[in-house]
């Protein structure tokens, strides 16, 4: 980060462009998930615990694979096991490794009170701050995809990292390391996009999915992670992965036309009773009530 | 009136009791950390009230705890006063005359009671106000428990609580704007409890007549 700061960008006095200039590329980073090529090893769920050093959990047992039912603020990655039948009646497995999309326009990080709580990076990362977050789980309620968790014990609000702390340093984050058939792909957004719609028209074209497709959503400005779908027209079907997500229009109420009106009232009803008192003044004492003016009205 | 057990100066009557001034600079005290800590939750402009309160983290911890002494309160309020409170057709005309009350003319008033019509508005609406931000506030109050089960339960007790506590903010600037700068004697009156019979004659007539027995106004 410090050297990225430090490179120069505008230049006095020098003949000819800015030296270095464009020599790097700048990118936004992004998790591709091909969901089609998800075996359900959980793999992935096991490195997220072991690098995140997250504390053992308890299972749920609820008579499918799945490790338990919903993320939680120790298990970021989890695995969502989907029995889908088909309409010539078979079945199909649809595994989708659910985990914070990282938001090009996240949710929590607009619903979020706390200064400095909740951070986006150049790289495209939202990740949580948990020594400046105060615990109210606002975020929780503006994150479309339920994903931020709260610990009841520390009150504070986690979820999953994109490993910042490993791409930072120029590694792959640690579920995409560990993935054995290659369902996992990390790099830049533009090289993700590319592979995945490239995936997805394989899928159309010489396999039998000719609604495959990829999982961007426009409603909260592209992800990080992005998903290759065999039926990219019904995202629900894999573990309720919504169509459309947008910040909740409870959080856009309160965040915009609501905030400003409820500004406007509370400085606008403080200025006009500073003006009332300069205008009218306090009633008058009762001792000194005067007798009606000349000129007031019968 | 039966709270005649405090000695008042000669020409002066017992307004607000010990139990009554108590209860309210209870609520006034707890409204007080409220709003700051809840304005610090609402704007990052006013964070710093939450800092210079303790911090965030000790701020959000400690914001429904007040929060519950204050509905307490506000519920002793209403066993203290509801009775006073019933709104009339008196009050009606206060509100159809209420520009001269602006305007300082209060002896083009209809006579008001021992609550005018305003101020029985500010008690219902913190009374209403009350009892919406105690229920959106307890589902807000535990999300490790309550969110992902019901988030649109959380959603929309944030906006139940944020509108609530805006309306309480125009109540509270109304309320604290007559009694300490409007209206000389009240803030005396929530303190030492009395205030003077020319107070009650002018203000109160309805009031005056019904102590005194006389008629308070000589105009009309």
């Amino acid at each position: 980060m410090s050297q990225a700061t430090l490179r120069v960008q505008k230049i006095s006095g020098h003949a000819g462009s800015v030296p270095g200039h464009d020599a790097q590329r700048e990118f936004t980073v992004c998790k591709l998930i091909d969901t089609t090529t998800c075996i359900g090893c959980k793999a992935c769920e096991v490195a997220c615990m072991e690098w995140n050093d997250l504390p053992f959990g308890e299972t749920v047992f609820d008579n499918t694979y799945q490790t338990m039912p919903e993320t939680r603020w120790n298990y970021w990655n989890l695995i969502l096991f989907n029995e889908h039948e088909k309409e010539d009646g078979s079945l199909m497995w649809l595994m989708r490794k659910n985990q914070c999309m990282h938001c090009a326009e996240p949710g929590c990080l607009a619903a979020c009170p706390a200064d400095g709580a909740i951070v986006q990076y150049t790289n495209g990362i939202v990740d949580f701050q948990q020594a400046n977050c105060i615990g109210c789980g606002y975020c929780i309620t503006g994150c479309p995809f339920d994903i931020p968790k709260m610990n009841p014990k520390t009150h504070r609000v986690f979820k999953c990292t994109l490993c910042s702390d490993r791409v930072s340093e120029g590694l792959e984050p640690a579920c995409i390391k560990s993935c054995p058939t290659g369902c996992l792909h990390f790099g830049s957004k533009e090289d993700m996009l590319k592979l995945a719609k490239d995936r997805a028209t394989q899928l159309r074209e010489h396999y039998d999915f000719p609604q495959a497709g990829v999982y961007d959503p426009a409603g909260v400005g592209g992800t990080g992670v992005v998903y290759v779908l065999h039926d990219a027209s019904k995202p629900e079907l894999y573990g309720g992965l919504p169509a459309d997500p947008h910040i909740p229009w409870s959080v856009r109420l309160w965040k915009g036309p609501l905030k400003w009106l409820g500004n406007a009232a509370m400085i606008g009803g403080l200025i006009g009773l500073a003006v009332h008192y300069l205008r009218f003044g306090p009633k008058e004492r009762e001792e000194t009530i005067k007798e009606p003016h000349e000129g007031a009205e019968p | 009136m039966s709270h005649a057990e405090q000695a008042v100066p000669q020409g002066s009557v017992l307004r607000y009791n010990f139990k009554e001034r108590l209860t309210h600079w209870i609520t006034a005290v707890s409204y007080g950390y409220l709003l700051m800590t809840g304005l610090a939750f609402w704007s990052p402009w006013l964070f710093w009230m939450a800092v210079i309160l303790g911090g965030g983290q000790v701020s959000r911890m400690l914001h429904p705890w007040v929060g519950l002494i204050f509905a307490v309160c506000v519920l002793i309020m209403f066993g203290m006063w509801a009775t006073q409170m019933h709104v009339d057709e008196n009050d009606k005309n206060w509100f159809k005359s209420v520009g001269y009350y602006v305007r300082n003319e209060d002896e083009q008033m209809p006579p008001a009671g021992r609550y005018n019509a305003g101020q029985k508005s500010l008690f219902w609406g913190f009374v209403v106000c009350m009892v919406l931000l105690l229920l959106s506030g307890l589902v807000l109050w535990s999300p490790q428990y309550f969110a992902w089960h019901s988030l649109i339960a959380m959603r929309i007790a944030i906006l139940i609580h944020v509108l609530s506590a805006l309306l309480t903010i125009g109540l509270f600037l109304i309320h604290v704007y007559m009694g300490v700068f409007a209206e000389r004697g009240a803030l005396d009156s929530m303190v030492h409890g009395d205030v003077s019979m020319h107070f009650v004659k002018r203000y109160h007539p309805g009031w005056y007549e019904e102590i005194t027995g006389q008629t308070a106004s000589p105009k009309k």
